[in-house]
């Protein structure tokens, strides 16, 4: 029995980024998780277990990931708000199905608390490696939607901003966290159920006869039936007409449903993307940071300020579409820009793309300790001299 | 003001239960902000483990310790690694039955806890940290008795409340008689 | 009367998304006699068209969603399973159904089968096995009898096949079956038995497979192929499904489980049901 008064839990917590992450998600109107243990975004799993149970939803321990991301796509065309849960290793393997959700525009939430790779990596410790998969993993063209966020508040926030956006745009969206805020743990105030956006699933309003389940309104997402709703559809991870028919040999076709894929999201870029400005009105010098990484960067940025250097930072906060406006207004403006990552250099690359001819650093960091604000309050130092 | 707090162990002894603990102290039981991140390896037991804590009345915005106030070390391995990361005049707190090998550096208010001995003679050396936390309390004031004694009895498997009390009030005694021998340390 | 007509005027036609037709499947394949007998099956059982969802993998008879006019998807090549065990959970008023192939729930998807077999998710599956990769052009899958040609085997299968009615049972489907694609009436029947049974059912019918498999092995046209069935199959209801295994010489068929057990999801609303009184009885 589907029982909605227990899944917002009112009030002010002091949580993990993965038990924010799942509150957030039942908070949303999750009802189904279909998930495999992976260090360290298990505490997810375990919290929807005993959670999703309270509130009559569904969980499942799956035997692989492949098998999760599968029965997250099922049960999602069966009706219900539904996510998974992995780090790297398990990402890998969801990637030939995260394609599926995108062909079949299937709304779902995928949760990435990032490790250390490539392979099994550092599983304890944090990375910020998977960015370039998150946006490129599946084969084909296709664009995604990726948020990062970088406390515990953001962890349950950004949860039920990922499942508002499945929804709006019956797309696969990614939260894509680090270990650090996976497993910190920080204040968190949730709200009374009713100060709490949730978007609920387009439906057609055509008679079930007429129905065609890929056939986009002005905004160029379907709205979506689901099974069980007398509509008879078809899907297919097959290239495919309005109506859902297999179509693998006309190019017209490929063409139509690549773009619209790819377009819904570019087209929309404007709406999807949200970011942070700090001190930048005058800055000579900014940081572009997201995840832990931006935590680290906005002490440095006061601290440099303090220094009189002026310092301002650009916290992303929308990662895939990548935010190429908010990035170029900042790039016209500095002298240079310097990029905190996790990593050896990834969302670094769409930086220089959308910077042009402003110097843009890497501060790369591998493994345990994040960066701290002392690093790079001397990279913008020796930046701007 | 920002205090950074540094507890270091091996699995199994509550590191990060302890972190858990003084941070919703200051979070939940006090008026203050508070951030915990921690740090394991592979093991369920035995692995080295840190636990980091940031305390502010402010926001806090880089939640890692990166010149701790206070440092607890719970075991050799911990020592050695992380005695020398105190910052100066910075207040470390040793388990000495834990840690024999000793090179204690100048310029830190170093106090001798025997927890794991307390806890032992108390009935379960598993609340060594909650010893260990009763005296970080009595010798640094970061946190009232009261609003640490609140987070432990919110942390722990019911029926063991009476155990973990005991604990705390014997650390928390034996970390004010410290402060009388050595001196206290105001945060 | 000409095709169109009697696409329109055959009682099961409505089943059909006639749009879809013709389909892909050579003469002769057995595919179509399983989506005849799975349609016939509905039909008798008179079941809500609305509440049903047939989901399939990738192969030949991966196209069969495509042409059942109920709510249907067909899922990457192995996951027909998953995505069918997150449907029903999701929505247990919905009947689920899987038709696949034995490479695609046996090789790549291997592991979602003795899984949901294991849980006992109430889904049918209902496989083609053809003892190859028929879509691909005829390579050695999990149930290529040991020394028959492929593609891929240019010198011979080296590798032992898959009693696929013996994995069924011992991964703890509650009901299993296998037929030929020649025991129509049989094969019928137990597609509605399935369908009214909670749990997870299998059914195993062996096809030809004409134009590839059957032609490298040389065991001439699907007439030929259909007779080798009604020359080795014989009829043994209750026998052990391990003793159960495919040869040249034998291919025994019938209704080899029919047990009872609880499936997942009724655990599952149980288990919710406990917990929430539970909450409740505290709160009150």
């Amino acid at each position: 029995m589907v029982d909605e008064s227990r899944a917002v839990l009112t009030g002010t917590h002091f949580m993990s980024g993965d038990l924010a992450c799942a509150e957030g998600a039942l908070a949303a109107g999750c009802q189904f998780f279909g998930g495999y243990p992976i260090t360290p975004a298990t505490e997810i799993s375990e919290r929807m277990s005993r959670r999703l149970v309270e509130v009559g939803g569904v969980f499942v321990q799956m035997e692989d990931e492949i098998g999760s991301i599968a029965a997250v796509i099922g049960a999602s065309y069966a009706g219900k708000k539904a996510m998974t849960a992995t780090s790297g290793p398990g990402f890998s393997l969801m990637q030939e199905n995260i394609g599926l959700a995108v062909m079949t525009e299937t709304p779902l939430v995928i949760v990435n608390i990032m490790r250390g790779g490539p392979s099994t990596g550092q599983p304890t410790m944090p990375g910020q490696q998977d960015v370039m998969q998150a946006r490129w993993g599946s084969h084909g063209d296709y664009e995604i939607i990726a948020l990062a966020p970088s406390s515990v508040q953001e962890m349950f926030n950004l949860t039920i901003e990922c499942f508002n956006l499945a929804e709006t745009y019956r797309v696969p969206v990614i939260l894509l966290a680090d270990e650090i805020i996976g497993h910190m743990w920080e204040r968190v105030k949730i709200p009374p159920a009713e100060e709490i956006n949730v978007v609920s699933r387009k439906k057609p309003k055509t008679p079930t006869a007429e129905y065609q389940p890929f056939k986009p309104d002005k905004d160029l997402v379907p709205p979506m039936a689901c099974f069980g709703e007398g509509y008879r559809f078809h899907a297919t991870g097959l290239t495919h007409d309005e109506k859902g028919a297999p179509e693998t040999v006309s190019a017209e076709v490929q063409t139509e449903l690549v773009k619209r894929l790819a377009d819904k999201i570019r087209k929309n870029a404007e709406k999807i993307v949200k970011a942070q400005r700090v001190m930048l009105e005058d800055a000579d010098v900014a940081v572009i940071a997201y995840g832990i990484p931006s935590r680290a960067a906005l002490s440095a940025v006061r601290e440099a300020r303090k220094k009189g250097i002026k310092a301002g930072l650009l916290r992303l906060v929308t990662i895939w579409p990548f935010p190429q406006e908010l990035v170029s207004d900042v790039a016209k403006q500095v002298k240079a820009i310097v990029v905190p990552e996790m990593n050896y250099g990834q969302l670094v690359r769409e930086v220089e793309r959308a910077a042009k001819t402003t110097p843009v650093i890497l501060l790369s960091k591998l493994g345990e300790e994040p960066h701290r604000p002392s690093e790079i309050i001397e990279a913008m130092r020796r930046a701007v001299k | 003001m920002r205090m950074e707090i540094r507890l270091a162990g091996f699995g199994g002894q509550g590191i990060i239960r302890s972190g858990l603990i003084l941070s919703m102290a200051a979070c939940i039981y006090s008026d203050k902000n508070a951030v915990q991140t921690q740090s394991y390896g592979p093991e369920s037991r035995g692995g080295s483990c840190k636990s980091e804590v940031v305390i502010s009345e402010g926001d806090i915005d880089f939640p890692k310790v990166d010149d701790p106030d206070i440092v607890m070390l719970m075991s050799q391995e911990a020592y050695h690694k992380y005695v020398n990361t105190a910052k100066k005049n910075g207040t470390v707190l040793v388990d000495p039955h834990m840690v024999q090998d000793r090179n204690d550096p100048p310029n830190l208010k170093i106090y001798d806890v025997p927890a794991t001995k307390i806890a032992k003679d108390i009935g379960k050396v598993i609340v060594a940290n909650v010893v260990m936390l009763g005296a970080l309390t009595a010798i640094t004031k970061i946190v009232t008795p009261e609003a640490l004694k609140n987070a432990v009895l919110r942390n722990i498997p019911k029926g063991s409340e009476d155990l973990n009390t005991a604990a705390f009030e014997q650390g928390y005694a034996y970390g004010s008689e410290l402060v009388r021998k050595q001196g206290k340390t105001e945060p | 009367m000409s095709e169109s007509n009697l696409m329109m005027h055959h009682y099961l036609a409505k089943y059909l998304r006639q749009e879809r037709m013709p389909h892909i499947w050579c003469e002769g394949c057995g595919n179509g006699i399983l989506l005849n007998c799975f349609l016939q099956a509905i039909n008798e059982l008179n079941v809500d068209l609305n509440k049903i969802v047939v989901v399939s993998g990738i192969g030949c008879i991966g196209r069969v969603s495509g042409y059942i006019n109920v709510d249907s998807f067909h899922t990457t090549h192995g996951r027909a399973i998953a995505f069918a065990t997150g449907v029903k959970l999701a929505n247990p008023e919905l009947e689920v159904v899987v038709i696949s192939g034995d490479g695609d729930l046996f090789a790549i998807g291997g592991n979602h089968f003795i899984h949901a077999a294991r849980r006992n998710v109430d889904i049918k599956v209902i496989c083609a096995n053809n003892f190859n990769y028929g879509m691909t052009g005829g390579q050695y899958g999990p149930t290529t009898p040991l020394d028959a040609w492929t593609t891929t085997t240019p010198y011979g299968n080296i590798e032992h096949p898959f009693n696929l009615a013996h994995l069924a049972a011992a991964a703890g489907a509650v009901y299993v079956a296998r037929w030929t694609s020649l025991h129509v009436r049989r094969l019928k029947a137990s597609i509605i038995k399935a369908l009214q049974k909670e749990g997870f059912s299998f059914i195993e019918m062996i096809s030809p497979c004409p134009e590839i498999f059957d032609r490298y092995n040389k065991m001439g046209t699907a007439v030929d192929v259909m007779k080798w069935f009604r020359l080795v199959s014989q009829v043994r209801h209750g026998c052990d499904p391990a003793k159960a295994e495919i040869t040249e010489n034998e291919i025994l068929v019938g209704e080899f489980v029919d047990i009872e057990k609880p499936s997942y999801g009724r655990l599952l609303r149980e288990m919710t049901s406990r917990v929430q009184d539970k909450l409740k009885r505290e709160e009150s």
